[in-house]
């Protein structure tokens, strides 16, 4: 053969939804060892093409070669025969069962259990991703989730390996050592698809990119010769706003106060917290910076609700309320994002409408005990319009959305609350660039209006351009937070990792 | 090996589907039944389901045994729906007899008119009470429900054997365990002379428009519902957990307590050891047999009423045993569940 064969091509594949056409007349081509993008918003169609060649869904028209030859795949069997691997967005993993016992289930072959847990355990070390292959799924962090999920498809010695937004939820570390592992796989010659928002990401990792918009490829690029902003407006098709916070003139008061704030946490492999203490004032975004896992889960159902604690350690708006569940905490003013957005944000199985209930009863929705369903549905609706949520209307499932448009559903319900105090965790995780700008913006007017908000994230970008002041959570203890202009993204990131200043709990004071 | 993988999406067409694929096989395999004892599975299935509707009387006894499944089921779709399993329905239906049987007792000779009223109070006090116990076990203790439930069913029913062998025998029932025969003003009245149907009719239907209305329009019904479906969702959300437990289980002993009363002051009419041929098991599979929805579950019960009825035909005109009946609901509920696991999984195609 004279000119290497493609280990993929794809030839006018269309996908056509009830609602609307989430692949159009889309034609790519994967090389072997090539790491390849696909770049697009929320919605653009990119995990439906993902699944199409993973043969989880039925494209309606057109080709797929596999190494130069017709292929019709049906299943993810026939698919993992062929070769190939996916790591989907959301998490298909049993959470009552183990490691092994999750890799298990998705192998075709007969398997002896111990014999697999030795195989997981070589094949996790060798790419670098360590993983306990007797750890219950339930115990383990989303980063470590999703070694179980990347794991599973190298077992199968795949040649062609598909990464639906695998870092949105990871830390920055973490990403590191993925990436590590993706380029050793590549130089193995194995094929690689890979979506994610993260631009820089994207130009330090990949060979080659694929644009998508609307369902359509509006074009290809070599991501190492453009600038995030240039790739940004090919997926977006116009330049990526930039995002301002204005001063705030109103009246200055606490609303959130958290006072020597310690909690045991009851989950063997979660964080302890330490003597916390924070405040927030209306009409500023405090962000809290760290890597997940050192104590974020638990501060944040601590503030919420979901645990509750001392009276007198958590206040809102002057009343002592850290005994309250999370239901009499939002009867104040208290709304919440939490990271997980389906199963706890909102309900997979449930409408967009009757997820709007979830929080928004409160806006009355119901009278008499009676729930009126025509303004849930309003409210979705204006939830959907307002905050540009691509979807097939607010009688669709939470779970037939891609991650990035649930997240923007269940940012839009929260803040539509007219809330008092806003947390939210990971605001922006796996919303493209362009909803995210927009995100931010929204945060950074909702605090302008007088609203107190909590931001918990891990990326320091972001962090540094909505946050007025900023914190560390590492090891279960807050450092103290300091203004963004004297907070500087090196020594924030030193304290990520775990690297206290001896002074610096004490010393540095937060200017209000 | 595990053979089955869980579908991504589950039908909701083929959900509805189910009871039929499950009644379709129940026939089937009840028809070899048959056959295997020697009868006409054809002559036999007439006599099974159709000859108790030939006639006036046999409508009636189908309501009759109808009413208390229906009422029952309704009360236990509730939990079921927030994951709340309550298997001891029977224990609750016994206590709530005895509530409103002892009251029958003690005052039905005065023939007021407050009387039946307050027994199916009662009754249906008993039998929520009864629900509140494995309630309060679960919310204090996390004791599992399923097991307090039907635990507490062996007890109950040995207080109706002990209250049957001790305090309230009818002193002239030549020592048979059983309570006088009650007086008319601790009866329901009859609808229709010569039928045994009742007015307790009238409360089976209220509560099957309540049951509906609730699920349909009611906050608590959604709370519940979301309590099942993710249960991280209402934490988040800030739904009481412990009120979904006392409210799944206190409701569902209350229709069970109700049903109770509406056996001793209906067609039982006393206390006795047989006031329930295991209506309150029963009710489970009519349940989910009704897809745990408040008109489904009526359809469900009617039928589960009429394998009581064709059970009894059976005994009488084909000689069968009187397991029958218990063979016919074990099946339909087996192939239901069949039918419901491949709905949520598929069978996993081996590779090679
Ligand atoms: N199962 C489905 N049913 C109906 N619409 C769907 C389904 N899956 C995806 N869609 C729609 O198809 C479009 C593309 O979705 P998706 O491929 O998930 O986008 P991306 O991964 O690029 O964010 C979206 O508008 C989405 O709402
Ligand atoms: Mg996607």
């Amino acid at each position: 053969m004279s000119s290497p064969e493609a280990r993929l091509k794809l030839l006018h594949i269309s996908k056509r939804y009830p609602s609307v056409v989430a692949n159009d007349d889309i034609s790519l081509s994967v090389m072997p060892g090539e790491i390849h993008a696909i770049l697009g918003e929320n919605g653009a169609g990119k995990s439906t093409l993902m699944k199409i060649i993973y043969g989880a869904v039925k494209a309606d028209s057109g080709e797929m070669l596999w190494d130069g030859r017709q292929v019709n795949v049906s299943n993810p069997a026939q698919a993992r025969r062929l070769g190939i691997g996916m790591v989907f967005q959301h998490f298909s993993l049993f959470e009552t069962l183990s490691v092994v016992e999750n890799i298990a289930l998705v192998l075709d072959e007969a398997f002896d259990l111990a014999a697999l847990a030795v195989r997981v355990k070589e094949v996790s070390e060798r790419y670098g991703l360590p993983l306990d292959p007797h750890r219950l799924v339930h115990s383990l962090s989303v980063g470590e989730r999703q070694r179980v999920e990347i794991v599973r498809c190298l077992l199968q010695d795949p040649k062609l390996l598909i990464l639906d937004e695998p870092t949105s939820v990871l830390t920055p570390q973490a990403v590191q050592k993925l990436f590590e592992t993706l380029r050793r796989l590549a130089s193995e010659g194995v094929s690689i698809l890979y979506i994610s928002h993260k631009l820089h990401e994207i130009q330090s990792l990949c060979d080659s990119a694929t644009i998508m918009r609307g369902g359509k490829v509006t074009g290809t690029a070599i991501p190492r010769d453009e600038t995030p902003a240039s790739l940004a407006r090919m997926m977006i098709g116009r330049e990526l706003p930039v995002c301002v916070a204005p001063p705030y003139h109103g009246p200055v008061h606490p609303v959130l106060q958290v006072e020597r704030l310690s909690l045991a946490s009851d989950d063997p492999f979660g964080t302890s917290l330490k003597d916390i203490s924070l405040t927030v004032n209306a009409g500023e975004i405090v962000g809290i910076a760290g890597i997940s896992g050192n104590g974020q889960a638990e501060l944040l159902a601590a503030l919420s609700g979901e645990t509750t604690v001392d009276r007198e350690a958590v206040w809102l708006a002057g009343e002592a309320v850290g005994h309250l569940d999370a239901g009499r905490r939002r009867d104040r003013g208290l709304v919440f994002v939490p990271e997980e957005r389906l199963g706890r944000g909102a309900v997979p199985a449930l409408s967009l409408a009757r997820n709007a209930l979830l929080t928004g009863h409160r806006q009355g929705m119901k009278r008499w005990g009676l729930v009126a369903f025509d303004k849930a549905q309003a409210f979705a609706e204006q939830c959907i319009a307002r905050f540009d949520v691509r979807c097939g209307g607010p009688g669709a499932a939470a779970r037939s959305l891609s991650g990035g448009n649930l997240q923007k559903f269940i940012v839009g319900r929260e803040i539509m609350l007219a809330p008092k105090l806003m947390i939210v965790a990971q605001p922006t995780w796996g919303v493209d660039v362009g909803a995210s700008a927009f995100l931010r913006q929204t945060l950074l007017d909702l605090s302008r209006s007088g609203v107190a908000i909590l931001v918990i994230s891990e990326e320091l970008e972001e962090l540094f351009e909505i946050s007025d002041r900023i914190a560390v959570l590492a090891a279960g203890r807050l450092s103290a937070p300091q203004a963004r202009e004297l907070a500087d993204a090196e020594s924030v990131g030193l304290q990520m990792a775990g690297l206290f200043t001896d002074t610096d709990a004490e010393v540095s004071h937060a200017p209000a | 090996m595990h053979l089955l993988e869980p579908r991504a999406q589950p039908s909701q067409l083929m959900r509805w589907t189910a009871p039929l694929i499950a009644i379709a096989a129940t026939l089937l395999v009840g028809s070899v039944l048959f056959w295997a004892l020697g009868k006409s599975p054809l002559d036999s299935f007439h006599v099974f389901f159709v000859e108790p509707l030939t006639t006036g009387y046999g409508w009636s006894e189908l309501l009759i045994k109808a009413c208390p499944l229906i009422l029952i089921a309704q009360g236990l779709a509730i939990g079921f729906k927030a994951r709340i399993y309550n298997i001891g329905a029977e224990g609750q239906l016994i206590v709530g007899a005895l509530f409103g049987g002892g009251i029958g007792i003690a005052y039905g000779e005065t023939g007021a008119a407050w009387v039946l009223p307050a027994m199916v109070v009662a009754g249906a006090i008993g039998g929520a009470l009864w629900g509140a116990i494995p309630a309060l076990l679960k919310t204090r203790f996390n004791a599992e429900e399923t097991l307090t439930t039907l635990m507490l069913t062996y007890v109950a029913s040995h207080l109706l054997s002990y209250m049957m062998h001790g305090p309230w025998r009818d002193p002239e029932g030549m020592n048979f365990p059983q309570s006088i025969l009650f007086d008319d003003a601790a009866l329901f009245g009859l609808l229709v002379e010569g039928f045994r149907i009742n007015s307790s009719l009238w409360i089976v239907i209220f509560a099957v428009l309540a049951f509906w209305l609730f699920n349909a329009r009611s906050f608590l019904a959604y709370r519940l519902e979301v309590g099942g479906l993710a249960p991280a969702a209402a934490r988040y959300a800030g739904f009481p957990a412990k009120q979904t437990v006392w409210f799944s289980l206190v409701i569902s002993g209350l229709t069970a307590g109700l049903a109770g009363v509406g056996e001793v002051a209906g067609p039982v009419g006393q206390l006795n050891l047989n006031i329930s041929p295991g209506y309150g098991f029963a009710a489970i599979i009519v349940a989910y047999l009704g897809r745990l929805h408040p008109l489904g579950i009526v359809l469900a019960g009617t039928l589960m009423a009429l394998i009581y009825l064709g059970g009894e035909a059976a005994q009488l005109s084909l000689q069968m045993p009187a397991a029958i009946t218990g063979i016919f609901q074990g099946m339909l509920l087996f192939f239901l569940l069949g039918a419901d696991a491949f709905i949520d999984n598929r069978l996993r195609r081996r590779a090679r």
